[in-house]
């Protein structure tokens, strides 16, 4: 064996001890599903499938030669559709980009990305001593922990779009409202919380990844709290799936969930008509990778007035809005490879389908449809709303 | 190729400046200090060098909050030492700086210093030619390019308008830094956090802190608004119908 082979063959042991399931590599049939069903497949030199044959012909140099693996927005549609079941979105995905990054080969805007979020503990590069700065004006006053210092049935960890994004704070406050108007005894960890990590974990800063989790860890650890609601699903896999593994288990719900599981104590609260065509968009987070579709389609069914209509895409086979694994901080690269954007693609599928508002339950995809809606022709008229939005409208607010 | 370079820590932006109750110096309470930018591409500028050409690289920097991440992020870049000068350097000016610098590096006999063209708190010159005066080296600023050859330094320096001069300039000299020949490389955690189990510090004691040549400050304030300018103030929508009203009165519109 060459001395490369022996380096790839390393590569190879990594990929399938570093993620549950990775042995599961070994049994690629080379049918090419992953790379036909990947949104971005067709811009990849190496796409999943190609990515494997290298690895077992010991060329995986080639692979690590080309920067197109930045196109894969960890959208589990490789891996959902894989008839081997091989975990290809955590597995072979984010460690080929860890490569990468070891390599120092990183984009330069995933690369501010990743530099703030180590120091700031959020990917926009804001300070953290501002990250509970949403609550202006949310009365009952929303509890931040380190403050009121008591214990609370719910702990929200918020995120950091929604904490800091201005249009995702709107979805923040809603839903702050909304648990609000159920009683809800919770409570945020503000400056103390950092970043879930998931999305840079999958564009391949594992390091980084551990660096935030455990920052994270230390501060559920002050706290008395029975459980976690998430309104990022990134956040809710981390938590769920992710941060086990580092001994850091909490039971945690994403907030469709918790308000589903809630659905009678909810209804009464939606009194005023939401009269609208509404497609629901399934956030890769929560449908592909953990399996959540009824619970959304649930909420919003309960809201009066909504038509609920499927868009070409859904379920498992929901398209991803192009924010996931680096994506977010990856616009400009992908933009000059593809000069598409799979929130457009989305935007058009919406309108297609009749819909008048494009529903959301994950905060990388209020502002990303939004701008998409700008820019494809005719869609300027489609809302795009988060759930929790619509319920917050149906509550009178 | 002995290569040292300087690094300043400055205050970070990203947490908003107050004036202490003195009148004439920020509050540190909230203050954050963070590598000053141009001191980012010092390092890279460096790293190149050592890439190219061989030799040892040696970052110093003063003690203040955040120094330790600072030396060992360049540590995992490619630095082979690390030096942490200790002392009070919380308001200390560049005078001052200069001086502990110059008496650290004179023991170091460098080929080559580097260090960032400017920082965001000179109140009293930039580091460079200070530096330079002290170590009495030739100094050149504002250089966005290095190639090293026997006994000189060939020099890209910008002028504004676009202009851009090559000088050869004989070392051991001081250059200021505005930007490296690429953007400072990024580092994975995990390489930063293996550096801090592998690599070490050395600390060494500045020989007091002189801040003679500097300015006296008689007040420091937040930019005051002035007559001449009018403040639009309300949500975007009544902002942007605002603009709209004054664009039209001027003819713009």
């Amino acid at each position: 064996m060459t001395a490369n082979g022996a380096v790839e063959h390393s590569f190879y042991d990594q990929v399938l001890e570093a993620t549950p399931e990775g042995e599961r590599l070994r049994l690629c049939l080379q049918c090419g599903d992953c790379s036909g069903i990947c949104p971005f497949g067709y811009l990849m030199v190496h796409p999943p499938s190609r990515m494997i044959a290298h690895l077992r012909a010991d060329r995986f140099d080639k692979v690590l030669d080309n920067d197109t693996v930045w196109m894969c927005v960890s959208c589990y549609a490789c891996t959902a559709v894989c008839p081997a079941q091989i975990p290809l979105t955590p597995g072979l995905m984010a460690r080929t980009k860890e490569e990468l990054i070891l390599a120092g080969n990183v984009p330069a805007e995933l690369q501010s990305a990743l530099e703030n979020s180590q120091r700031y503990g959020n990917p926009l590069g804001e300070s953290p001593r501002k990250r509970a700065d949403w609550v202006t004006g949310i009365v009952p006053e929303v509890k931040v922990l380190g403050k009121v210092r008591k214990e609370v049935d719910v702990l929200w960890f918020v995120g950091d779009y929604s904490s800091y994004h201005p249009r995702v704070q709107q979805v923040t406050k809603a839903l702050a409202r909304i648990l609000n108007a159920l009683g809800v005894d919770f409570g945020i960890l503000g400056p103390e919380e950092s970043s879930d990590g998931d999305s840079q974990r999958l564009a391949g800063e594992r390091g980084l990844f551990e660096m935030l989790a455990e920052k994270n860890g230390l501060a559920f650890g002050k706290y008395e709290f029975n459980e976690i609601i998430t309104t990022d699903p990134h956040a809710y896999n981390a938590i769920k799936n992710e941060y086990p593994g580092l001994d850091i288990s909490y039971p945690v719900r994403h907030y469709t969930e918790y308000l589903a599981d809630r659905i009678d104590q909810l209804k009464p609260l939606l009194k005023k008509e939401v009269k609208a065509k509404v497609a629901y968009h399934d956030p890769c987070y929560l449908g592909r990778a953990n399996g959540i579709y009824e619970q959304p389609r649930l909420i919003l069914q309960a809201i009066p007035g909504v038509e609920l209509v499927e868009m070409a895409h859904n379920f498992k086979n929901s398209l991803c809005c192009g924010g996931g694994g680096g994506g977010m901080w990856l616009d400009g690269f992908q933009w000059e490879k593809a000069h598409v954007r799979l929130s457009e693609w989305r935007v058009n599928e919406s309108l297609a389908a009749g819909a008048e508002i494009l529903a959301v339950a994950c905060p990388y995809e209020t502002p990303r449809f939004e701008d998409a809606a700008k820019t494809v022709p005719g869609a300027a008229q489609i809302l795009v709303r988060d759930i929790a939005e619509l319920l917050d409208q149906a509550m009178g607010n | 190729m002995n290569i040292i370079i300087l690094v300043k820590l400055v205050p970070d932006l990203v947490e908003e400046l107050a004036i202490d109750s003195s009148g004439i110096a920020l509050d540190t309470t909230w203050m954050r200090m963070i590598i000053n930018e141009f001191d980012d591409h010092a390092i890279e500028q460096g790293i190149l060098l050592k890439e190219r050409n061989g030799g040892v690289v040696t970052v110093v920097a003063p003690d203040l909050e955040g120094v330790d991440d600072v030396l060992f992020t360049a540590a995992a870049k490619g630095a082979d030492k690390l030096i942490k000068i200790k002392g009070d350097f919380i308001g200390a000016n560049n005078h001052a700086l200069a001086r502990a610098f110059s008496a650290i590096v004179k023991e170091l006999q460098p080929d080559l210093v580097l260090t960032g063209v400017q920082a965001n708190n000179d109140l009293d010159g930039s580091l460079g030619p200070l530096l330079a005066g002290c170590l009495e080296m030739p100094y050149v600023g504002y250089i966005s390019g290095v190639s090293l050859g026997d006994g000189k330094s060939r020099t890209r320096k910008e002028y504004p308008g676009g202009l851009i001069a090559e000088m050869d300039v004989s070392l051991p000299a001081v250059l200021g830094i505005q930007a490296a020949e690429q953007p400072p490389r990024y580092v994975a955690v995990s390489k930063v956090r293996q550096m801090m189990k592998t690599s070490t510090i050395e600390e060494q004691a500045a020989t007091g802190l002189d801040m003679a040549g500097g300015p006296s400050i008689g007040r420091m304030f937040q930019p005051e608004t002035a007559q001449h300018a009018t403040m639009i103030t309300g949500s975007p929508e009544e902002v942007a119908t605002k603009l709209v009203a004054i664009f039209k009165e001027l003819g713009v519109l």
